[in-house]
């Protein structure tokens, strides 16, 4: 079933089109990748989806009926989609637990000025923690955090949210193999689960191993799709990358 | 004696606005320079109703607070338009408004004159004319003021106040309108630095403009940078240690008039030397 779907979405930077007429539909229990050369516009796309840029032409819907086109950042939970950001977002000087917590409480003023976490928060977020091996480091600041274990802290801050459609990007750049492992058991988990999932990468491997379907993108375009044996051994698509 | 009293008094007051200004400074990372607006506004509320009507000085107080909260938020409006260093410079130009307002209304607040002969609280007809009795009600209400920030720091709205500082669009993506959340803390903030110039209105019993200016916001902002942001204990600590400072100048034997000018110095310096070795202050928990 197509949870997410873009008709003709327009994203110009200056007048160049970093996002051109892309016309891409997503579905529920499949991991859908989006590929592409270097400034191929796949962090764009997401950008766009989840309200970062203004939308410059074409629409978006998620499900059948809500049209998402104009959506702001803090609407974006409402229509059940969290993401991750290609330079790590974190709560710096904020303590990992905290980073998952936040996530997980009270989302209105007054709520949130009488309450602070419970319990069944507090098991929560143990739980997403212990996943990426993290919840001995609960107590220490974001910023002191590696390299990979901050990446690792983003995906569970996204997988803490009550959401249906998940966008990462780029999740396993720069990730060690033992973290690449528990991020790809994360993704199935979330197939596994019913959930949509929007996965950019470059590493064609993983491509491989991890998605069901896959868009190619070169300068904002759709230059290729279909199942990942199909599209990676399009010729096109292996001349645009080494046409980079 | 009496003038430790005083001293105390002052910390207490100084207390209190270092406490509120933190909410939005060090805990929501709003570089607000318009601390001493607030603070006039309680001052001059509180002023005026008493040496008007005459009426209780816990009710005076109260009024003043509202009458600081509404006008708060207007200015927290304004302001939710701006961020990083348009937001200090634009909370700047509310300072300099509120100032001229204070100096130029005089139909309401006599200008320049300033407004003598304000009545100190009294109590079921005790009346706190002695600075003893006022200690204690300034420590009391330091004490609540403390409890209610830290009450606020540690619920899950103090969270997100932080996830704001930290990267404000991350934290709308998981599903906050980080825009209540500034405007909540800027308007608290502002009503608790009211109080502090109700106190401070009807412990001296007489105010003008002067005490309002910019530079108070700035000293403000200097009590919570050297106590430590983001940290409630840090910003009395702040208050202690910049209002002792000149005590100890004199105490070591700098004449009385270069002491008072020494202080600016070295608030200053000690502001630059902050930033250089330990930007995060004694106790703080947050670099700016
Ligand atoms: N905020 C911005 N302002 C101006 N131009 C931008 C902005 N963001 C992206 N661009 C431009 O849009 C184009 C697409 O960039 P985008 O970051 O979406 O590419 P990408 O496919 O994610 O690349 P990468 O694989 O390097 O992450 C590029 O030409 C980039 O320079
Ligand atoms: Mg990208």
């Amino acid at each position: 079933m197509i949870t997410l779907e873009t008709k003709n979405l327009v994203k110009k930077f200056d007048g160049v089109h970093a996002v051109n007429h892309l016309s891409l539909s997503f579905e529920q229990c499949k991991i859908t990748s989006v590929i592409g050369p270097n400034g191929s516009g796949k962090s764009t796309f997401i950008n766009t989806l989840t309200g970062l840029h203004e939308i410059d032409g074409g629409s978006v819907f998620i499900g059948k009926h809500a049209d998402i086109t104009s959506i702001k950042p803090h609407e974006i939970g409402a229509y059940g989609m969290t993401r991750t950001f290609q330079e790590v977002r974190l709560f710096e000087q904020v303590t990992v637990l905290d980073n998952i917590l936040v996530v997980l409480t009270e989302r209105g003023v007054w709520g949130s000025l009488f309450e602070n976490h419970t319990q069944y928060h507090l098991d929560q977020a143990e739980a997403v923690l212990k996943r990426v091996g993290l919840w001995e480091k609960r107590n220490e600041l974001a910023t002191g955090l590696s390299y990979g274990q901050r990446k690792l802290l983003e995906i569970a801050r996204a997988i803490s949210m009550p959401a249906e459609i998940f966008f990462f990007d780029e999740p396993f750049a720069g990730l060690f193999p033992e973290m690449i492992k528990v991020v790809v058991s994360v993704m199935q988990e979330l197939r596994t689960k019913g959930k949509t999932v929007l996965l950019v990468e470059h590493n064609m491997d993983l491509i491989r191993q991890l998605s069901d379907y896959v868009f190619v993108l070169d300068s904002g375009k759709l230059l290729a799709e279909g199942t990942p044996d199909k599209v990676l051994s399009e010729k096109a698509v292996v001349e645009a990358y080494l046409g980079e | 004696m009496e003038y430790v009293i005083h001293l105390l008094i002052l910390i207490g007051i100084y207390g209190i606005l270092g406490l509120s200004l933190n909410l939005v400074v060090g805990f929501t990372g709003l570089l607000s320079v318009t601390h001493a607006a607030f603070y006039g506004i309680g001052a001059y509320a509180t002023a005026i109703l008493l040496t008007t009507s005459g009426m209780n000085f816990f009710l005076a107080m109260f009024l003043g607070a509202i009458i600081c909260g509404v006008l708060s938020l207007l200015i927290g409006l304004v302001l939710s338009k701006f961020k990083d260093d348009y937001y200090a410079l634009g909370s700047f130009g509310f300072n300099i408004i509120v100032f001229s307002i204070f100096l130029n209304w005089q139909s309401l607040t006599r200008g320049p004159l300033g407004i003598p002969g304000i009545a100190r609280p009294s109590i079921f007809g005790y009346s706190l004319s002695d600075n003893m009795p006022f200690l204690i009600l300034t420590a009391v209400v330091l004490g609540l003021v403390y409890l209610l920030c830290r009450a606020i720091t540690n619920s899950s709205f103090g969270r997100v106040l932080k996830a704001i500082r930290e990267d404000e669009q991350a934290i709308q993506t998981f599903g906050y309108n980080t825009i209540y959340f500034k405007l909540t803390i800027f308007v608290i903030g502002a009503v608790l630095a009211s109080l502090a110039g109700s106190l401070f209105a009807s412990y001296i019993t007489f105010i003008d403009p002067s005490t309002f200016t910019l530079n108070e916001s700035i000293f403000i902002l200097a009590i919570i940078i050297l106590g430590g942001l983001a940290n409630n204990r840090g910003a009395v600590l702040g208050a202690v240690v910049l209002i002792l400072l000149p005590e100890v100048l004199r105490f070591v034997g700098f004449p009385s008039d270069i002491a008072a000018q020494m202080r600016q110095v070295i608030y200053g310096l000690i502001l630059v030397l902050l930033m250089l070795y330990r930007p995060q202050g004694l106790l703080g928990e947050y670099k700016l």
